[in-house]
């Protein structure tokens, strides 16, 4: 509880005006508020508490339940705890499926660090360079961040990666018709997997937008950076790349961290783009796959969408739990200090 | 943009000065952003001329006739105008919900010492981080099996109308916004609250009166970052709201895709009226949205 500890000193300083003020924790958080104010703090807190437990955590750990039985959705009578059945499902008939899906979802993370979160920083580190037009650059780059996924995807379908007329067709088709969207031949092949080349266009298409997401949110780090510290690494004679490297890099390790997060779970969470195109065969990630068994012959597949969303949470909680311990221990740092 | 954080010493030198270094610069950083135009312009200018024309000239050609054409099929066999006011219902109610909501609960976790603060504002910033779709298939159950009077749905259910969707869109959002709003409630001075508490003002009138006017500027962050994703939300309306014609106006892209197949020049200006308000709203309001989107970066 150290973060209260600003709070708590403050309080406590004010609490000296009061001098019936109990010590145990829980009748001092009563014994901040007058009457009838508690009940009103415990409604201004609990009842948007209520509604987010209730439609976010209560069905998150419903998912995870919900792995181990088989139930069409319609009536509980009808559901059956079966175990590990729908995982045995998912890695052994399904899977072609899983697999390919797991290594789109891995594919399209690597290429998301390698690439458009790469561009976007080096982007940043040009744009803050007193470049003039500046801001002009900065809007051209962060634009398509304020798009939908799913309209990138029908921006990119109708004029880049249109079969006959697209601008990417006629650039580099050498005048004849090129199926970017619906080649599902593999560009690099994994095994009995791999990378589809319609796969690939799509991630062209999320590196469009992707870029100016982190040019943005890293601009913003670097404004924070002290001039000084930059002048004087370069004063001592280190290069450029150096002074990024082993100065401005590690202090702006909390945008850091949010990159990465920010960069894994946009990678888990792809979906839009995808759907929106109809999900050409390769190109199909676990979010698509835990969907597809909502709806069906005779109701839905729970158990079976259920295990793909669990197999989503786990990949997802670490670096969610990462991002939450590291931000609250940041700032307890700044209160205490 | 904080483009105004003075440099002058860099300015100064470098002014006039043009380097090998410079001209790379300039020329690596502009190159990009020419390429970084080409989707939308290209999708502006396909939409504004006939199908056929691209077809028979190819998409580098002058057009033969400049038309608005696309746009008005689009608008009326998209019955865009019908997705734009499904949007709107949406929009608005799940907008201040999301800042009224997210806004008491940062109040009482950033100005009040609690036990449970950091769990409070942890378990909201984790909510926000998690993917949809972890939650869809019993959020999916769950909605099926609330009924509503006819005047409220009408499939009869939370599953498939408007509601259901404003509901789910304050709970997964107000996770973010919490964590953004506490982060900023913390820094303003502790002695406000004891002032207003010694002048003998509620808990409602130190979170109303006192603690939200100053927290205005993010609010109208939050509020402009939040019109553009609840906006540009494609994933709820597509899995709880079946009804093609009930649908959002970026959730109906997933019908429209079927309708306008053969004709890339009318999904063009489709894809037009779909971006339009998110980016009238974004070139209007960089500030906020730029300082939105950093205020959930950085450290509180």
């Amino acid at each position: 509880m150290e973060l209260s500890r600003g709070v708590d000193s403050d309080i406590q300083d004010s609490l000296k005006s009061y001098p019936a003020a109990p010590a145990n924790k829980r009748s001092r958080w009563f014994s901040q508020f007058d009457g009838r104010d508690k009940w009103i703090a415990l409604l201004m807190i609990g009842i948007p508490t209520l509604l987010h437990v209730a439609l976010v955590w209560f069905p998150t750990v419903s998912s995870i339940l919900l792995s181990f039985t088989n139930w069409n959705g319609i009536r509980f009578s009808s559901m059956e705890w079966v175990g590990l059945k729908n995982y045995q499902q998912i890695f052994g008939a399904f899977q072609r499926n899983t697999y390919q899906a797991l290594l789109n979802n891995t594919v399209l993370m690597l290429f998301l660090f390698a690439g458009p979160t790469a561009l976007g920083i080096l982007l940043a580190y040009l744009l803050d360079k007193n470049i003039r037009g500046t801001r002009i650059y900065q809007a051209v780059f962060f634009t398509p961040v304020v798009l939908s996924l799913a309209v990138v995807g029908f921006i990119w379908k109708s004029v880049i990666y249109s079969t006959d007329n697209g601008l990417a067709t006629q650039l580099f088709g050498g005048g004849k018709s090129v199926d970017w969207l619906g080649n599902q031949s593999f560009l690099i092949p994994i095994g009995d997997y791999g990378i589809s080349h319609n796969f690939a266009a799509i991630l062209v298409a999320i590196a469009w937008r992707h870029t100016g997401y982190i040019m943005v949110l890293y601009l913003a780090g670097l404004k924070a950076v002290d001039p000084s510290l930059r002048e004087a690494a370069l004063l001592d004679g280190s290069s450029e790349w150096q002074t990024f490297k082993n100065v401005i890099f590690p202090s702006l390790k909390p945008v850091n961290v949010v990159i990465v997060v920010i960069t894994v779970i946009e990678a888990l969470r792809a979906f839009d783009i995808i759907y929106v195109l109809n999900t050409p065969r390769k190109t199909e990630v676990l979010s698509i796959l835990t969907t597809n068994n909502l709806l069906g012959e005779g109701g839905g597949n729970v158990g079976r969408g259920s295990a793909y969303a669990t197999i989503l949470f786990i990949l997802c909680f670490g670096f969610v739990i990462w991002y939450v311990t590291n931000h609250y221990r940041n700032t307890q740092e700044g209160a205490d200090s | 943009m904080s483009a105004a954080v003075p440099q002058p010493y860099v300015h100064n030198k470098k002014r006039g000065h043009f380097s090998l270094g410079r001209i790379l610069l300039y020329g690596f950083v502009t190159l990009t952003a020419i390429v970084w135009l080409v989707p939308l312009v290209g999708a502006l200018y396909a939409s504004l001329r006939p199908f056929a024309d691209t077809v028979q000239n190819g998409f580098f050609s002058r057009p033969d006739t400049v038309t608005l054409d696309n746009y008005r099929r689009a608008w009326d066999q998209g019955d865009i105008a019908r997705k734009y006011w499904n949007t709107a219902l949406i929009l608005v109610p799940a907008l201040i919900f999301t800042l009224f909501f997210s806004s008491m609960v940062a109040f009482v976790c950033s100005r009040f010492s609690w036990r449970f603060n950091i769990f409070m504002l942890s378990l909201f910033t984790a909510g926000n981080l998690l993917p949809q779709q972890i939650i869809i298939q019993p959020l999916f159950q769950m909605y099926n099996r609330v009924p509503l009077p006819d005047w409220m749905s009408n499939s009869g259910k939370l599953n498939g109308s408007t509601w259901g969707i404003i509901l789910i869109h304050i709970a997964f959002q107000s996770g973010f916004c919490t964590f953004v709003l506490s982060n900023y409630m913390k820094l303003l001075p502790k002695s406000l609250n004891e002032a207003a508490r010694i002048d003998g003002a509620s808990v409602w009138k130190q979170y109303w009166q006192i603690i939200m006017p100053l927290t205005l500027p993010a609010l109208a962050a939050l509020a402009t970052l939040e019109f553009t994703w609840i906006y540009n939300d494609f994933f709820w309306a597509v899995v709880l709201e079946q009804q093609g014609a009930d649908r959002p106006i970026t959730s109906s892209l997933a019908n429209l895709g079927g309708e306008f197949f053969t004709d890339d020049n009318l999904i063009a200006a489709a894809s037009v009226f779909v971006a339009l308000p998110t980016l009238v709203v974004y070139f209007a309001l960089q500030r906020y949205f730029i300082s939105g989107l950093t205020l959930g970066s950085e450290k509180g």
